[in-house]
């Protein structure tokens, strides 16, 4: 892997980027650039059309649509499971998580983090002390010997993000992570990956079909059409007005189901 | 509120801090340990009890069976050479015990056994995970192994002694023969039940091909392939008591088989009866012993094991 190791380099939000040129470039590179990316997995069917998008780096960017509007085949189209079909991606390396934690059930949860160092190389010796540390930065210092089932689904999506940023890749993934959480929960951990948003740099593309938690987590919230997905408008929520904007990305949002109604 | 709980190197962006983004609770820590304690709950202590109260259900289930047999026995029915008591049954077991039959028969069927199930182990482990992970082998191989379980094991034994003779390598062929497609469709059911969801996250983690067999494939198939170890067990041993009780003689050992074929021929129903025994009580105590605690084991760490209710 050629990215900075981004445990190291705080970087942010703003100012310097995260790519390693020797020279300043005036304009920063995007960490994700999507330019007419279409997929279709039945000829004539476009799940996805036309995709532009870029995300800075650091930026928290939140991908917002109904159900079958290709959310995740965008995701996996980024992070490289899935290949376009026509378009251009280009992203810096990419770790996913999905809904369900996915935690190995053969594992504790320490070493589920370990797995994750171990297949970037990371020598034996330092793994259990770097699993450690992902794990207390999701503020799970005791449950390193616990298996999955031993763990809250809370607990467990925490768990999936240590091992996700144990990848140590610029680029964070989130695939409707917190959807099957109950309110309050998602409601810390909204809280949590903020903040390991903040300490760590990461640029973070997350896909939700939750309008609040769009509102709540990103700093731009990008709605998706359905079939074939496209982008159809983006807010920049610092721009809004924050009691507003729930109700008018709502509104398009609805706009966007009604026009399938025929 | 006290500022060592807000991330220190949070910028001073008006960008992004002007939805007041900052933490707004205090005591995110305190909340979130909160949770994690209210939504977990401790193992509940068990073991002892609960083992003891596993045990005593096939004991009583045995007596039954044994008092059942008994007044069978009583009745009349049958006259005490055809039909034997658990008396007669015990003394036939305690003099094959003091001759030393019943020790050399059992011996050697264990002996051969299992290093037959071994070595059907060794050869259907790697076979099992290239059916199922090699698409040309699996579609041109897999009905073939698929047919070769419902084969009855017994069906090789004359093919065996034509070619191997009266001779170890017959009981072996047979065994393997039958133990060898029990385990590679354990392995390939336990690899196509693996949630297709693992394998993509080993894919995300970065696992090539190798690692994805070695550290998510075949960890999340172990379930699968030990029920397959114990079919391939179950089929070893039928496999050898067939292969024992036709192949009898040349330079094949006394094994159980041969000892039951040895009461056929004596017209000895308690020495009959006596094998059929031990044959199951191996049986038994190879499944209590070694796969029972295996497989509990195995379910109980991805917390799979069924509460047993007592």
């Amino acid at each position: 892997m050629t990215s900075a190791p981004a445990g190291t380099t705080t970087t942010g939000t703003t100012g310097t980027t995260t790519a390693p040129a020797p020279v300043a470039t005036p304009a920063r590179r995007p960490a994700v650039r999507l330019r007419g990316v279409a997929k279709e997995f039945v000829p004539g069917a476009p799940v996805l059309d036309g995709v532009d998008l870029d995300i800075a780096p650091g930026e928290l960017v939140c991908l917002l649509g109904a159900s079958g509007c290709g959310k995740s085949t965008l995701l996996n189209v980024v992070a490289g499971l899935e290949r376009a079909t026509a378009g251009s991606v280009e992203s810096r390396p990419a770790a996913l998580m999905f809904q369900e934690a996915a935690l190995f059930p053969w594992l504790t949860a320490g070493r589920n983090v370990e797995l994750a160092l171990r297949l970037r190389g990371v020598p034996r010796s330092e793994r259990r002390e770097r699993a450690r540390e992902l794990l207390s930065l999701v503020r799970l210092d005791g449950a390193a010997d616990k298996r999955a089932h031993e763990l809250s689904g809370g607990m467990r999506q925490r768990v999936a993000l240590a091992r996700a940023l144990a990848q140590e890749r610029d680029v964070l993934l989130m695939d409707e992570p917190f959807a099957a959480l109950d309110a309050i929960t998602r409601d810390l951990l909204h809280d949590e990956l903020e903040r390991i948003w903040r300490t760590t740099g990461r640029t973070v593309l997350f896909v939700t079909h939750n309008v609040r938690e769009a509102v709540r987590l990103g700093q731009r919230v990008v709605l998706l059409s359905s079939r074939p997905g496209r982008v159809v408008r983006e807010w920049r929520v610092a721009d809004e007005d924050a009691e507003r904007l729930p109700g008018q990305i709502t509104d398009h949002l609805r706009e966007e189901i009604s026009r399938h109604a025929r | 509120m006290p500022a060592d709980t807000t991330a220190p190197d949070a910028p001073p962006d008006p960008g992004t801090s002007a939805q007041g983004r900052v933490p707004r609770s205090p005591d995110l820590a305190g909340v979130e340990a909160g949770l994690d304690a209210l939504q977990t709950q401790p193992a509940p202590a068990r073991r002892g009890r609960a083992a003891l109260s596993r045990l005593w259900p096939p004991v009583l289930a045995a007596t039954v069976l044994l008092v059942v047999w008994q007044a069978v026995v009583w009745s009349g029915v049958q006259p005490l050479w055809n039909l034997p008591g658990p008396r007669q049954v015990a003394d036939a077991v305690t003099s094959a015990a003091a001759d030393g039959t019943l020790w050399e028969a059992l011996s050697t069927s264990l002996e051969r056994g299992v290093l037959g199930f071994l070595a059907a182990v060794a050869i259907g482990t790697p076979l099992g995970v290239v059916v199922a992970r090699v698409r040309w082998v699996r579609v041109t191989f897999g009905p073939i192994v698929t047919g070769l379980q419902v084969l009855p094991s017994v069906a090789w034994v004359p093919a065996g002694i034509i070619w191997f003779g009266l001779s170890d390598a017959t009981v072996y062929f047979v065994i393997l023969m039958g133990a060898v497609p029990s385990i590679v469709n354990g392995i390939v059911a336990g690899v196509d039940q693996v949630p297709p969801l693992l394998r993509r996250v080993g894919q995300v983690l970065g696992a090539g091909r190798v690692a994805m067999v070695t550290e998510v494939v075949l960890p999340a198939a172990l379930p699968g392939y030990l029920a397959g170890l114990k079919q391939g067990w179950a089929f070893s041993w039928r496999s050898l008591m067939a292969a024992e009780i036709i192949a009898v003689g040349g330079s094949i050992g006394f094994g159980l088989g041969a000892f039951l074929q040895q009461g056929r021929e004596l017209a000895d129903m308690s020495l009959v009866l006596t094998a059929i025994l031990l044959i199951l009580a191996v049986g038994i105590a190879v499944e209590l012993l070694v796969f029972a605690p295996l497989e509990r084991a195995v379910l109980r760490r991805r917390g799979l094991q069924a509460e047993t209710a007592s």
